[in-house]
């Protein structure tokens, strides 16, 4: 069962300065474990200690958010593409404050 | 943001993205939206070169949360903060391992008195500042 997984610039550390690395499993969860079983130390910079994916990325199954797939629970087939980026945020307190 | 050639630290095409979060205090991509933005510019072989966003009551510096979510190294982060009604303030970053490196921004074609500028001197700027970027 192959999958493709697009990985950002700031995640080819791991993967050894690759773009595109494949992965298999039925589901997100397992297709992480699965990556991280290739490219250690990978999954913990998209799952947290609670178990649950990280907000400082967005990863997408196909064309879709897997936050409308279940997150972690996706299911993934064979031939699809997971894409992981660097989620694009930020914020600032609406009253000032001391910078501190 | 401001999409250039990778490598090339050069930015060349504007990309106004929409505020998702829809708030004066909290800014993020669309994620639909971000996925297209994203292949195109993987077709053309582009990154991000500049991310700018602003800040409506606090001043042109990233916050805790900006620093958090820095995840393009390669990319300047330039923040305009409109707290002030008469004097915008425009300061550039690059943010890598939430280590935050201010680098000096220059205001070239502007249509503002060029000494509207009062300090941080040299270096890159996209000609046009999309100030309807809030937040």
């Amino acid at each position: 069962m192959a999958i493709q997984i697009r990985v950002p610039t700031i995640l080819r550390s791991y993967t050894g300065g690759q773009k595109v690395v494949e992965a298999s499993g039925e589901t997100l969860a397992d297709v992480l474990t699965d990556l991280d079983s290739r490219h250690p130390g990978i999954r913990a910079r998209l799952v947290t200690e609670d178990g649950g994916l990280h907000k400082f990325v967005n990863v997408y199954v196909n064309d879709e958010d897997v936050r409308f797939l279940g997150a972690l629970d996706a299911k993934v087939a064979d031939g699809d593409t997971v894409t992981i980026l660097p989620a694009v945020a930020g914020g600032a307190p609406a009253v000032a404050h001391p910078e501190s | 943001m401001v999409a250039g050639p990778i490598g090339s630290d050069e930015p060349r095409r504007l990309i106004p993205m929409v505020n998702a979060a829809r708030s004066m205090t909290f800014y993020e991509f669309d994620s639909a939206e971000y996925l297209r933005v994203w292949r195109e510019m993987d077709e053309r072989d582009e990154e991000p070169v500049v991310i700018y966003h602003s800040h409506t009551a606090t001043e042109a510096y990233p916050s805790r949360t900006d620093i958090s979510y820095a995840g393009w190294p390669q990319a300047h982060y330039l923040l305009v903060s409109t707290r002030d009604p008469e004097l915008t303030e425009i300061r550039s970053y690059r943010i890598a391992d939430s280590t935050v490196t201010e680098e000096p921004v220059r205001v070239v074609n502007a249509t503002v008195d060029s000494t509207a500028v009062q300090t941080y001197m040299f270096g890159h700027l996209p000609a046009d500042v999309d100030y309807e970027c809030r937040a």
